[in-house]
């Protein structure tokens, strides 16, 4: 891949993922979104759906590259799809936040146009307890939580100054917990789906390939750096 | 009461009105031009009686929810669980529509006089149809304001003439109609069952219709319960057979997550659902994406059902 290319590539993949984003937007724009049945579990499923899809085509990345050695040139979009990922996963926890916990946005922002500067803070300060007891009661929201608690720490540490920084052993180590994340967020989907439904199968199964393919590369790895006795002579 | 005369309802005639509606949900979805997630959209745009169902004729009924405004009808007709026919809420109004609705006949059998099989126009005919608006409370937390078409179920366990050791009413499900993806996780036919005082209780709905036209497929065509007070999965759809029994029957989700969905699942805002509050509720009737979020009543609202549970604890027969 000539290295120039890949500003065009790099523009178009911001292009791709924002896809999900500005069609949803559209969606609300053109009035549709309020008709839907259940709006709130629309934006709750489409923005987690993407979180989780995005997480795992950033644990795509490194086996689709190691496939031939041409195709090397792919891990400069690693980090930028994995911030995407976190971005998704943010607005799917701004969603739980703002529309699913209870939270009167509507009442916020009735009280934002009349001139009540504090009107969303009253609002977040009403419906802080029930998120508490959400948070220390179900289960998976905690995993959920625990997932994006992951996803920010590596968002926090992705620029290069701060690889730099942390030197690249220490930053690798952090970035390993993206295998986490991800089973956390799979863990999440399987928790909050009724028993006997089976939707997050898919899902889990491209999850299991990545992580599995991982391991059997880690094996390998070791096998491969055992010192070796060589015969000198037979006797 | 159907307006159409009852020798209209032929096979013959069915098998076009069905191919008329799948042809317009296709096309409405063609128009969206978005696929599935536009079909909803698409369908949610058009007035009532474009939704292709036959009329039902009517008498007005005292069960009337007057301080809640009516669920609009797409958002009810695209938002199933309907297992049956798929895991996502829309999957029913896409999967269901192959669903045939006639010949359609309901066994009645188990602890009673005399065991038969019943026509479902018979039934329909059997006594006038109420319009009743209910509340309806899913126990996902969301609830809608719908106007249900039907009976009371008590009109049919008077004509079914039970034994007297018949305690407890069980409904099963189709598990054959067309369209059925019936996913491998639950085990079907569908069971669901009543005390036969609930069951006898006034406000359970031998449920014909909604929005006063024959039930949409996806919303459990041609006979269903809607009992009111209890979540909504206890509600049995597409029913082929009513069980008269004298132990409490076995019923699917409970089988599936007994410390989720107990056989009783009255609406209950003091007993919290594992994985949720069940204190507030979405309540799904109004054009906007902010949430309609009200606080949930007991019983539903439905206070007059207190007495059947007199003595007892809620919160251990959840």
């Amino acid at each position: 891949m000539p290295s120039r290319a890949i500003p065009y590539l790099k523009a178009a993949v911001h292009v791709l993922c924002l896809l999900p984003f500005a069609y949803l937007l559209h969606l609300y724009r053109d009035g549709q979104l309020a008709t839907f049945a259940d709006p709130v579990s629309y934006i709750t499923h489409f923005t987690g759906n993407w979180a989780l899809w995005l997480l795992l085509v950033t644990l795509a990345v490194t086996p689709v590259r190691r496939i031939h050695r041409s195709l090397a040139w792919l891990i400069r979009f690693r980090r930028m799809i994995g911030l995407y990922c976190f971005f998704y996963a943010t607005l799917h926890l701004a969603t739980y936040v703002f529309l699913f916990s209870g939270y009167d946005t509507a009442g916020a922002i009735a009280g934002l146009r009349a001139g009540h500067l504090m009107a969303p803070w009253h609002q977040l300060v009403l419906i802080w307890p029930s998120m508490v007891d959400d948070a220390e009661k179900r289960r998976f929201i905690q995993v959920g939580l625990a997932a994006w608690l992951i996803l920010l720490a590596l968002a926090v540490t992705s620029p290069q100054r701060v690889l730099r920084a942390m030197g690249g052993k220490a930053w690798n180590r952090l970035h390993r917990l993206i295998y986490l994340a991800g089973f956390l967020a799979v863990i999440h989907y399987w928790w909050l789906v009724k028993t006997g439904v089976r939707t997050p199968w898919k899902d889990t199964a491209v999850l299991a390939v990545l992580l599995l393919w991982r391991v059997g590369l880690a094996v390998k790895k070791r096998l491969a750096a055992r010192p070796k006795m060589s015969v000198v002579a037979d006797v | 009461m159907l307006i159409r005369k009852r020798a209209e309802i032929a096979s013959s005639e069915i098998t076009p009105k069905e191919t008329w509606r799948a042809y317009q949900m296709s096309r409405r979805r063609l128009l969206a031009g978005l696929g599935a997630v536009g079909a909803a959209a698409a369908v949610a745009g058009l007035p009532e009686s474009a939704w292709g169902l036959d009329k039902l004729k009517t008498v007005p009924s005292s069960y009337n929810v007057t301080d809640r405004a009516v669920t609009p009808e797409a958002k009810a007709q695209s938002y199933n669980n309907f297992y049956e026919f798929g895991e996502e809420k829309d999957d029913p109004l896409h999967n269901a529509q192959k669903m045939r609705i006639r010949p359609w006949t309901v066994k009645i059998e188990g602890l009673v006089n005399k065991p038969q099989t019943l026509n479902i126009d018979d039934i329909l005919n059997y006594r006038p149809i109420e319009n009743r608006v209910y509340r309806f409370r899913c126990v996902e937390a969301w609830s809608m304001v719908i106007p249900w078409d039907g009976y009371p179920l008590s009109e049919l366990i008077k004509f079914a003439d039970p034994l007297p050791s018949a305690k407890y009413v069980q409904f099963i499900s189709s598990d054959s109609g067309k369209g059925m993806t019936l996913p491998s996780g639950i085990e079907f036919p569908y069971s669901e069952g009543l005390r036969m005082d609930e069951a006898m209780h006034p406000l359970t709905l031998l449920t014909f219709g909604s929005y006063g036209e024959v039930l949409a497929n996806q919303q459990g065509s041609p006979i269903r319960v809607i009992v009111p007070w209890k979540y909504g999965f206890k509600s049995a759809k597409s029913i082929v057979k009513i069980k008269f029994v004298d132990k409490q029957p076995h019923t699917t989700w409970n089988d599936m997550a007994p410390q989720e969905y107990g056989f009783y699942s009255n609406v209950n805002p003091t007993v919290d659902h594992p994985r949720w509050s069940q204190a507030h509720e979405r309540l799904l009737n109004t054009d906007s994406i902010f949430p309609h979020v009200v606080p949930t009543l007991m019983f539903n609202g439905y206070s007059e059902v207190a007495p059947l549970y007199a003595g007892m604890d809620l919160r251990k027969n959840y």
